[in-house]
């Protein structure tokens, strides 16, 4: 008997009873979607994340200063020696300077935006264009002078798209607008990104009470050259502070891979909750088989009165459950990719976040894998019980 | 050539319980190429559990089963599988066919497990079926038959695969008497173009249809010779009786 003939036999077989085939084949259609779903929300997410993190810039290295007290402290010219000694790792860096104080315009004041001292390759880092007016410029930083930019939300909201030449007020300190940020955001909202006012850092340090400068911003030349960027800095702020206490850095490629791996992780973990719903499946068809076996056992003893051998009983019953498996996880797959169609919906919708759950290959390709080596592996303790039996008494059942 | 069939000092023991039932008890027999025999006893005598060590559907206990000189008792179950499909073609009482398979699938089965390809075994199929007059049935279900047809089919897988030996179980057991003749008006035939044919049946005057026969009693052979001596059908105690 060849394999085509076992198939043949399988398939008219499930044919025969195709409601209890159907409903046997549920769990494993089930577990199938639940674990390509699951694979596309990752994905998904994954892509979403990496998305979010080149905006940021993936190439970004957040630099705190804590300080130790009395001790020497690392000063804007160490940083800019730091990046002009390194420039085949380091691209461009802004010290930023975080003001508290708040926003007045004419007589309203405005805590939602956000004030911030930086430099002139601010805009460059953060991929920002400027719309109006002019950038911030190296003479700004050198003589302090008392300039700033407004983002699109400002200019808009505030200054009826106008703000250019006018003047507005940080704490007690009056700033001529000389540029307006192009619009970042789909829509302008307060506190948002385009909800922004930047002036020289050396001017906000001066404002501010400390006259301290604790935050830097750098870019290294590409994501690749990130590591090697964070080991550069990194051993500069040791040589001057002696202690690994004194300053934090945050690369973002080291934060996107955390996040990578911690979603990994996640992921793994729902799929694998996922997956035991393909083992509950694989029991469900073993129990089939288990009837299907008693209520064929005169057939089973007629097959081997004839001349069927037991590997040839055996791989029959294999191949019914393996079969069954197999076309309950190719339904699976299509109602995962469904699943997965109307999840993107669902989330676009629902949580007003553009992500697309996206079913890998990869996945798809295992879920089958599994699905028929449950249908092997469940199917057999049934075959085995079928092939088993004995002739004389299979062909005496009732 | 030595006997087709030969039974020496075969042994059947079942243990139930405490109890060992003798139900084959040193048998003696052989059977040549072309025999029609009646293998003839009451329920327990031990000819069903005869036919199985026949039909290689079972194995003796002791003693030894030559089938075509090749000692079956040494076989393993595959082996005993395989020996089925070549050199036995079984009729059973029930009929025995698959519910869910159409004539031609039905009589396909036993080609069907000696790997032969499935248009060879289709013609072969409808060959045996139309010679055994079941033309106009082949695509029904046996359910759709009558019982002296679906005996027939029964006959037609037994035939498919060309076996030396036919092994029928009661075949009229479930048919009324005119059917019943037919079909054992049939296997004359199959006896008249040269198979053995060894009928096993409780029944005298269906076993009168052989040429010889073998009556077992509690296990053993009580009469071996033709159907035509009246001892043959006499029981043991008729028989002390008698002299």
């Amino acid at each position: 008997m060849n394999l085509f003939d076992t198939a043949r036999l399988a398939i008219g077989n499930i044919w025969a009873s195709k409601m209890r085939t159907f409903l046997t084949m549920l769990g494993i259609i089930i577990g199938v979607s639940a674990v390509i779903l699951i694979e596309g929300l990752g994905n998904g997410l994954q892509v979403y994340m990496e998305d979010a993190f080149d905006a940021l810039g993936t190439s970004s290295i957040e630099v705190i200063l804590m300080g130790r007290g009395s001790t020497r402290n690392a000063d804007v010219e160490d940083m800019y020696q730091l990046l002009d000694e390194n420039p085949q790792a380091l691209e461009s860096m802004t010290p930023t300077v975080t003001m508290s104080g708040v926003l007045k315009i004419g007589n309203e004041t405005y805590s939602k935006t956000a004030v911030t001292g930086v430099s002139e390759d601010y805009l460059d880092i953060k991929s920002y264009e400027i719309e109006k007016g002019r950038n911030l410029q190296y003479m700004d930083m050198k003589d302090r002078k008392a300039v700033c930019l407004v983002g699109s939300y400002v200019d808009q909201t505030y200054f009826k798209g106008r703000s250019v030449g006018e003047t507005l007020k940080v704490g007690k300190n009056k700033l001529t607008v000389v540029g307006v940020v192009a619009q970042e955001e789909e829509e302008l909202r307060e506190g948002g990104t385009d909800d922004i006012v930047l002036l020289p850092y050396t001017s906000a340090a001066r404002y501010s009470m400390t006259g301290q400068i604790s935050r830097y911003t750098f870019t290294a030349t590409d994501p690749d050259h990130s590591d090697e960027a964070v080991d550069l800095i990194e051993a500069r702020l040791y040589e001057i502070y002696g202690t690994e206490s004194a300053y934090m850095i945050v690369s973002m490629a080291q934060l996107l891979d955390t996040f990578s791996s911690m979603l990994n992780v996640m992921i793994t973990i729902l799929a694998i909750i996922a997956g035991i719903s393909l083992v509950v499946g694989g029991i469900g068809i073993m129990n089939i088989m288990l009837v299907s076996v008693t209520e064929r056992t005169r057939e089973i003893g007629i097959r081997k009165a004839l001349g069927a051998k037991e590997t040839v009983i055996l791989s029959q019953f294999v191949t019914e459950a393996a079969v069954t498996s197999v076309i309950g996880g190719i339904f699976g797959i299509g109602f995962g990719i469904l699943m997965c169609r109307v999840a993107t919906k669902l989330v676009v919708q629902i949580l007003q976040v553009k992500m697309s759950v996206i079913p890998d290959a990869q996945s798809i390709a295992m879920a089958v894998g599994v699905s028929a080596g449950i249908g092997i592996l469940f199917g057999y303790l049934p075959a085995k019980k079928a092939a088993n039996l004995n002739p004389i008494d299979a062909l005496r059942y009732e | 050539m030595g006997p087709l069939i030969e039974f020496r000092d075969v042994c059947k023991y079942y243990v139930m319980g405490d109890n060992t039932v003798k139900a084959n008890d040193h048998i003696n027999m052989r059977i040549d190429q072309g025999e029609f025999v009646a293998i003839v006893g009451q329920s327990g005598s031990g000819k069903s559990t005869s036919m199985n060590i026949i039909g290689c559907l079972d194995v003796p206990t002791s003693g030894q089963y030559l089938l075509g000189g090749r000692d079956v008792g040494s076989m393993n179950r595959s082996q005993l599988a395989e020996i089925r499909n070549e050199m036995l073609g079984f009729i059973f009482q029930q009929y025995n066919l698959l519910p869910k398979y159409n004539l031609i699938e039905n009589v396909e089965v036993p080609m069907m497990y000696r790997g032969i390809s499935r248009a060879e075994r289709k013609r072969r199929a409808v060959e045996v079926l139309t010679e055994l007059g079941l033309s106009d049935h082949l695509k029904h279900k046996p359910s759709e038959l009558s019982g002296g047809q679906q005996q027939r089919v029964s006959i037609a897988r037994a035939l498919v695969g060309e076996p030396p030996i036919i092994l029928a179980d009661e075949p009229t057991g479930a048919l009324d008497s005119k059917t019943g003749k037919e079909v054992l008006r049939l296997l004359q035939e199959l006896h008249q173009k040269g198979k053995t044919v060894v009928l096993i049946t409780h029944d005298n005057s269906i076993a009168r249809q052989a040429k010889r026969i073998i009556r077992l009693e509690d296990g053993c052979v009580v009469y071996d010779g033709p159907s035509d001596d009246p001892a043959a059908f006499r029981t043991h105690a008729e028989e002390v009786q008698a002299e």
